[in-house]
C-alpha cells in the first residue's frame, strides 16, 4: 500500500520526461501564427532589377522557405523541395537570408531550382521580421496574407503530408 | 641555437594580434546600455545563453538591430517589445506574468504549499501513533539509579564501588545504597551493564 503514491508520482514523472523526449527545445511556437505577414519590398535573386513584396501574392496561398546556400539543413530539404514544386500544388517562393547573392544562384544551378521565385535578403533584416533564427524556416501564408502557419526546420515527406499539405488544401478551399 | 628557437616560440604568442571585436559601436554609453538589454535576452540558437554572451551569428543580429533602434531613440521596453512580437516570450529570461506564464510562475508556490501540506499531514498522523506509556514507581526508582549513580557509589558505601567482571561487565551490586526498598536491591543487584566496546 506504502509503495502506491511513490509509484503514481514516478510514472507521472515519466509519462512528462517521455514527453520531454520528443520534444525539440529549439521549436520556440511562433508569435507571428495568425497576423499579417510582415511587408518588405525585396530584389530578385536572379534579376536584381525586379523586385517581390508579399502584396504581389494576395489571393493566392503560397509559401515562404527560407534557406541559405550555408545552411546543411537546407541540402537535406532540397529534394522534398524539388519534388514538392513538381506537383505544382502553391507558389513556393525562395528567401535567400544572409547569403551572397552569387553563391545562392550557385547552389541553385548546381542542384537545381525548386521555387517560383527567389529574393535575396543580403543582411538578414526582413528574416528578423519574420522571426527567422534557424535556417531552414517555412511559412505558410494564406491569400488574405496572414501567416497561417511556421515551420522551423527542414522540410520532409512527414511534416509535408501530414501538416502542410492538409493545411494548404484547407486554406485554398476558403 | 636550440635554446634560441625555444625562446623564439615562446615569443610567438606577442605576435599575434588578435584584434578587436568588430561590433563595439562607436558610443561606449549606449554599447554598454545594449549590453545591460542583451543580458535579458534569450539566445535561441544556444538557448541557455543571454543574447550579450552568445557568439552566434543571430545574438549578432539582435544585438546589431539593438544599436539601431536605440539610434533610433527606442527605450530599452519597445525593443523587448519589438523582439517578443517577432520571436515569442520565451526569448525573454524574465518573462511577464500573464495568463500563458501563469502555471509557470506559480508552480514554486503550488510545489511548496503541496510539501507543506504533506508534511502537516504526515506529521499529525504520527502523533497518533506515538503510545504514551506511564512508567511504574518501580521502573522510575530503577531508571534513577541506573542514570545517576553508575560512577560513583553513596559516601557511606560498604563495598567498593565498581569492579570490571572478567568478560568487561560491571557489577552494580555494590551500588545499590541502603536507602532502596528490598524488592529493588534484589532486582538490580545482579543486573550486568555492558561496557560500550570501544
Amino acid at each position: 500500500m506504502r509503495f502506491i503514491l511513490p509509484f503514481v508520482i514516478f510514472l507521472v514523472l515519466s509519462v512528462f520526461l517521455y514527453m520531454g523526449l520528443g520534444r525539440d527545445t529549439r521549436e520556440v511556437p511562433s508569435p507571428l501564427v495568425g497576423k499579417a505577414a510582415p511587408a518588405f519590398v525585396l530584389p530578385l535573386l536572379h534579376d536584381t532589377g525586379k523586385h517581390f513584396s508579399p502584396q504581389d501574392m494576395k489571393g493566392k496561398v503560397w509559401l515562404l522557405n527560407v534557406w541559405a546556400s550555408w545552411c546543411g539543413a537546407c541540402k537535406d530539404e532540397h529534394p522534398v523541395l524539388m519534388e514538392f514544386s513538381r506537383q505544382n500544388v502553391l507558389p513556393i517562393v525562395g528567401l535567400d537570408y544572409k547569403d551572397k547573392p552569387e553563391d545562392g544562384q550557385a547552389t541553385l544551378k548546381k542542384a537545381g531550382d525548386p521555387y517560383t521565385l527567389v529574393i535575396a535578403d543580403a543582411d538578414g533584416k526582413v528574416g528578423f521580421d519574420y522571426g527567422v533564427y534557424g535556417v531552414p524556416e517555412t511559412y505558410v501564408i494564406d491569400k488574405n496574407g496572414m501567416i497561417a502557419y511556421k515551420l522551423i526546420g527542414a522540410l520532409n515527406s512527414q511534416n509535408l503530408r501530414e501538416k502542410i499539405l492538409p493545411l494548404v488544401a484547407e486554406l485554398q478551399a476558403k | 641555437m636550440r635554446y634560441f628557437l625555444i625562446v623564439l616560440l615562446c615569443l610567438l604568442p606577442t605576435f599575434s594580434f588578435a584584434g578587436v571585436a568588430k561590433d563595439i559601436a562607436d558610443d561606449p554609453v549606449m554599447e554598454r546600455r545594449m549590453m545591460h538589454l542583451a543580458e535579458k535576452v534569450r539566445c535561441l540558437v544556444c538557448q541557455s545563453e543571454p543574447v550579450s554572451n552568445s557568439h552566434s551569428d543571430w545574438s549578432n543580429d539582435v544585438r546589431q538591430i539593438m544599436r539601431e533602434k536605440m539610434k533610433a531613440g527606442a527605450t530599452d521596453q519597445e525593443i523587448l517589445d519589438l523582439l517578443v512580437e517577432r520571436f515569442g516570450k520565451s526569448v525573454l529570461f524574465d518573462p511577464p506574468v500573464d495568463k500563458e506564464t501563469m502555471p509557470l510562475w506559480s508552480a514554486p508556490f503550488v510545489l511548496l504549499l503541496l510539501g507543506g501540506a504533506g508534511l502537516f499531514y504526515q506529521l499529525k498522523k504520527r502523533r497518533g501513533q506515538v503510545v504514551q506509556t506511564e512508567l511504574s514507581v518501580e521502573d522510575e526508582q530503577r531508571a534513577a539509579t541506573l542514570l545517576n549513580d553508575t560512577v560513583s557509589a553513596p559516601p557511606d558505601s560498604p563495598t567498593e564501588p565498581e569492579k570490571l567482571d572478567y568478560d568487561g561487565t560491571i557489577r552494580v551490586r555494590s551500588l545499590i545504597a541502603g536507602a532502596q526498598p528490598d524488592g529493588v536491591r534484589e532486582d538490580v543487584s545482579d543486573a550486568h551493564i555492558k561496557e560500550p566496546k570501544a
